[in-house]
This record gives structure tokens, sequence and C-alpha cells, in this order.
């Protein structure tokens, strides 16, 4: 019995490090050796509040001051009516400002708020200076003209693991287009 | 541990998969029914589900000459999946005889029409209105 044991052990720590080469796969990130961008959205009230029409953007892609903004003027949100009761929007509102980038530690939210002037309050995530700035480059025939997409506001068409927090342009697959090659 | 299978042991777990699986078409009519007694206690009905059907569709301004309705996003027929009309995010049927789960949760329901009878009529829907869509809806 020791002696088969002793096998089974071998076999598994040889298997083992071939389960971690990286292998190619749609996203490209094949196995992720680094944590997400951003900190994906967690909270799971927000998570079924505010990601009924689009994504629940990960909170740390804006300011606290923003989401508050936002909580604010939810009966005209963006032209759509996303009225909240109450309770539920004052435990979302809470849980947005702890984690609005301000608040949040990583590169990606520092990166977002590089260059926003303190007494600037975007509403949206693509009028931060750092989104603008990453995404110049792309044509309006992906965004607007693309029908899978439509919007920059739809992360999530492109950047296919955008609800787990992955935003590196590596991940990045384009509707009709495919992978984004600088 | 008794290894051996008990047929008759598997019998009150089969039966109460299957209420489960039953459940939900019930709950529906439930929740449905507490709405429309709601809204007659409150001097609407009776409710008609094509009167329903010609809400559904009919047309309301908006602002720069356009219109909105119901069919905006959700399409005209209820059994096929919308879209929002802005982000383009896909809405899942909303009839029950596709989505077994809709119409089963009053606090759901009460929050669509609050916020969708206000970007599409520009008002709140009345009791008469959302017993007739209510009506029609839960019966495709």
């Amino acid at each position: 019995m020791k002696q088969v044991s002793w096998v089974v052990l071998a076999g598994v720590l040889m298997v083992l490090p071939l389960a971690l080469l990286v292998e190619a796969d749609e996203d490209g990130y094949g196995k992720r050796k680094r944590g997400p961008d951003v900190a994906p959205a967690a909270d799971e009230g927000y998570r079924a509040a505010c990601g009924e029409c689009h994504m629940a953007y990960p909170p740390g892609l804006l300011p606290a001051r923003s989401w508050s903004a936002v909580m604010d003027g939810l009966a005209d949100h963006f032209g759509d009516n996303a009225e909240l009761p109450d309770e539920q929007a004052t435990a979302i509102g809470a849980y947005l400002q702890a984690h609005g980038a301000d608040k949040a530690p990583s590169k990606a939210s520092r990166e977002l708020l590089s260059r926003l002037l303190t007494d600037a309050t975007p509403l949206r995530i693509t009028e931060l200076p750092g989104f603008r700035r990453e995404h110049r480059e792309i044509s309006a025939r992906l965004i607007e003209g693309n029908d899978a997409v439509r919007s920059l506001s739809q992360c999530q068409a492109c950047h296919r693991q955008a609800d787990a927090g992955y935003y590196d342009e590596h991940g990045v697959n384009i509707p009709g287009a495919g992978r984004w090659e600088d | 541990m008794n290894r051996r299978g008990n047929n008759s042991r598997c019998i009150p777990l089969l039966a109460l998969i299957a209420g489960l699986t039953v459940m939900p078409s019930w709950a529906a009519g439930t929740v449905v029914n507490e709405l429309l007694t709601v809204y007659t206690a409150q001097g609407a009905g009776p409710f008609s589900a094509s009167t329903g059907a010609a809400l559904w569709t009919r047309q309301y301004s908006s602002t720069g000459g356009k219109t909105r309705a119901c069919t905006t996003c959700h399409g005209t027929d209820l059994r096929k999946s919308g879209r929002h009309v802005q982000t383009g995010k896909v809405i899942e049927p909303l009839a029950p005889s596709v989505v077994a789960t809709r119409f089963t949760d009053r606090a759901e329901i009460d929050k669509w029409f609050l916020r969708n009878c206000r970007w599409t009529l520009g008002r709140e829907c009345t009791d008469q209105e959302k017993g007739d869509l209510l009506t029609f809806m839960a019966a495709q």
C-alpha cells in the first residue's frame, strides 16, 4: 500500500506543473498569474439592482463623489428611470462610496483618476481623462457603428473579462474585429 | 450507514421536486391575482387582456419628436427576448410560458411598473392600466 501511495503522489507532482502552463484561450489570459486590474463588483445588492440594464460596473472605476451624484439622479439616469426603494438606494450608495476609485488601492483606479481635477465630478466612467486616454485610438466604427458594442459604456462587449475586473488590452476582443493589436 | 436504496423513501422527495417545478407558474398566478385584488380594492377593474395588449403597443410622445412604447425595449412578442434601447443589453422574454419566474415577485413587478411607466408614459401607470397590462402579460 505504501508504495502505491508514493507512486500516486509522484504522479500528481509530475502532472501539477503541466496544469500551470499557459494555455491559449479566448481572452488571451491563459492561466492568469496576476489579480484583476480593479476589484470586481462584489456586493450582491448592487449587482442585482445595477446590473440589469448594463454590467455592474466595479465601484473602483469612479471616485466616490461621482457615485454619490449618480445615486442622487436615478430618476433621470442617462435618460432612463432607474429609481430604487430608499432602503436599497441607501445600502447601494454606501457600498459604492466605500469602494470608489479614490478609496480603492488598485493601479487601474489610480490611473483612471490621474489628471482628474478634484472639483470635477464626472457622472460617466467614459468621461474620465484616464479612460479617454486609453480609448483614444478606437474608431467610432468599432463602437457606435458596431451593433454588438454600441457604446463605450458596454465594457463587457470588448473586455471579455470586465465583470471579473480585467481591463488589460490583452483581453480585448472587439466583436467583428478581433483582438486589439497595438 | 445503510447503503441499500429504499424506493419508498424517494417518493416524498420526488413529490417535493415535482411540486417545486410546478410552483413558479402557480406562484405567478398567485402574485398577479394578489395585485389585481389590490387594484380592485382601490377602485379599478374589471381587467382585460385585450386592453392590456393595446396598451402594450401604444406609442407615447417623448423628447426630440420621438415616441416610446413598451415595445421599444421589450418588442411586440413577449415570448422573444428584448433589448434595452440604449445599452443594447438583452432582456429575457417577459412571457411566463418562456421564463417561468416572470411575475412571481411582487416587489419586482412594483419596481418595474414604477420605472418603466415613468419612462414610457411620463407618469405612473394607473391601477387600471397596471391591471390590464398584467392580465395581458401573465397570459403570454
